[in-house]
């Protein structure tokens, strides 16, 4: 019980409701479709760089509260960082929702974004929480693949 | 019947503060159930059919004579009719397969019901792009029926193979299997019934229904988890290939042909789960010493009062059909404004189990979207 108060918080909720962030970007440059077939969540990612930082993002599509949520917040988050940055936190985040990283400390690069600490409790909303992390870890990968091939 | 009585016997409600409302994903067992399986290991595990000693006669004539108690809870007409699966999945790909495959040319139909589980549904995805043949569906009425004008304008010439889900899991309709097995038989089409999410709750006659195939898994009606039932009319098995090779299947093996056992063999090949098989009939005795009677009567009182409850809550949506008689035990529900994954998380930090799902099938399904 506690465990879901914590994570059905009031930051989380408002989030999810009618999040800022949900919406279509003027010119992205990456767009990503991210899909979750056991609950039928699917949001689709969008990002514009400028040289080698997140200059802006948003997403669109539909899911439970705690999908939603999770990717609006991460965008608050990833917006304004680096590529390098960004990766380094969504390592972070995807750890901390699989309880490999439990120290505070350690979290705190992930700002708001440590609200669902607790979902690493749920195991049934794990997938929910990391959706869009997923998602964004593709594109960042795949941006990554291009600047190998000389792109 | 006494339901405190009765909840004494499923040991998890003992163990565990829930209030388990997913019976159609899977039942909780009694300890009838888990006792004989234990019993079974502790005084008769053998491999059946396989042994010349005692023991493994023994495993033998458990597992046989289990058929033959399937077979009469069924009322099929022959013991050899009841084949042993995995799960209604496996019953359904060996009708596919060892029929549809097998059987359906270029142009045939294929008939299911938009309310199909996925298990219904796959399977003859692939037969109709296997044999190029075609697969139409019977959609839902807003009373979330099937009309009879819809059975008969689907169902044609054309149609081969009928595949109806007796019980929806998802909007607890009873179908009208009867009907639509008479209606596919006037068009020269064999008829498939999924009793799943029947044969827990109403008495299943086989030969009255006049079905062709039947399947069913034994998980959903008290038994253990890894078995599952195949009827099928003895004349249209014994003209069908096997579905799985191997050994127990088999009359003679030469290097380059083998020709195979006869019904029920040819279909259950391999070492089979004779506890699941045990722990089905012992399922099945728990079932009959309730009775069905007191069973419906029981569900009766408890789905109009969950109904009659729910109704009262203006912020929740019920999906069922106005007819009560259509209606078996499963409510679906959609709560306003809150997607199903968080409602089934709230409840469950109350012990309460329910099943969440999106949207299952995009046309019936479409209106759970909230
Ligand atoms: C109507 C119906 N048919 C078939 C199945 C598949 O059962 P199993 O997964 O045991 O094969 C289910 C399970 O939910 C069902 O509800």
């Amino acid at each position: 019980m506690d465990d879901l108060t914590d994570v059905y918080n009031e930051l989380i909720m408002e989030h999810s409701m009618n999040s800022y962030n949900k919406k279509k970007l003027e010119k992205a440059d990456y767009s990503e479709i991210g899909h979750n077939p056991n609950c039928g969540d699917e949001i689709t990612l969008e990002l514009k760089l400028n040289g080698d930082i997140i200059e802006d993002m948003a997403f669109s599509g539909h899911g439970c509260a705690i999908s939603q949520a999770s990717t609006s917040i991460m965008i608050d988050t990833l917006k304004g960082k680096t590529m390098e940055e960004a990766k380094e936190i969504i390592k972070t985040f995807i750890a901390m929702i699989k309880r490999e990283i439990t120290d505070e400390e350690e979290l705190q690069k992930l700002e708001d974004a440590i609200a669902f600490k607790n979902v690493s409790h749920m195991p049934a909303r794990v997938k929910c929480a990391l959706l869009a992390w997923h998602t964004i870890e593709d594109i960042l990968n795949q941006k990554e693949k291009e600047k190998e091939n000389g792109k | 019947m006494n339901v405190e009585e009765i909840k004494k016997d499923f040991p998890i409600l003992q163990n565990r503060n829930i209030a388990y409302l997913d019976s159609g994903a899977t039942t909780q067992k009694p300890l009838q159930v888990i006792k004989a399986v234990e019993e079974f290991y502790e005084n008769y595990n053998a491999n059946p059919h396989r042994g010349a000693y005692s023991l493994s006669m023994e495993a033998t004539e458990k597992y046989e004579d289990t058929r033959t108690k399937i077979a009469n809870f069924i009322n099929a007409k022959h013991r050899e009719e009841i084949i042993f699966s995995k799960n209604a999945t496996e019953s359904l790909n060996l009708i596919a397969y060892s029929y549809g495959v097998d059987k359906l040319e270029k142009d045939d139909e294929i008939v299911i019901s938009i309310m199909e589980h996925h298990s219904n549904l796959v399977p003859w995805q692939k037969v109709a792009k296997q044999t190029k043949s075609k697969l139409n569906y019977m959609y839902i009425n807003d009373e979330f029926e099937i009309s009879d004008e819809e059975i008969e304008s689907k169902i044609t010439d054309k149609t081969k193979i009928v595949g109806i889900t007796h019980v929806s899991n998802v909007l607890g309709t009873i179908n009208n299997v009867k009907k639509i097995i008479k209606y596919a038989h006037k068009k020269g089409a064999v008829a498939i019934v999924d009793a799943s999410q029947s044969i827990p709750h109403m008495k299943i006659d086989v030969q009255d229904l006049d079905c062709d195939f039947l399947v069913f898994s034994g998980h959903k009606m008290l038994a253990p988890l890894g078995i599952g039932v195949l009827y099928g009319k003895k004349e249209i098995l014994n003209k069908m290939t096997p579905f799985l090779m191997g050994g127990d299947m088999i009359e003679y093996v030469y290097e380059q042909e083998t020709t195979f056992a006869p019904l029920p063999n040819k279909f259950e090949a391999g070492t089979q789960n004779v506890e699941g098989v045990i722990g089905l009939g012992a399922a099945i005795d728990y079932i009959e010493s309730l009775g069905y009677d007191n069973i419906q009567k029981l569900e009766e009182k408890v789905v109009s009062y969950a109904i009659n409850e729910l109704s009262k809550l203006d912020y929740l949506t019920l999906y069922l059909t106005p007819n009560k008689e259509n209606h078996s035990g499963v409510i679906s529900f959609n709560i306003k404004g809150v997607h199903p994954h968080d409602v089934a998380s709230i409840l469950d930090s109350e012990g309460v189990c329910v099943r969440s799902r999106k949207p299952l099938c995009a046309t019936t399904y479409e209106i759970f979207r909230y």
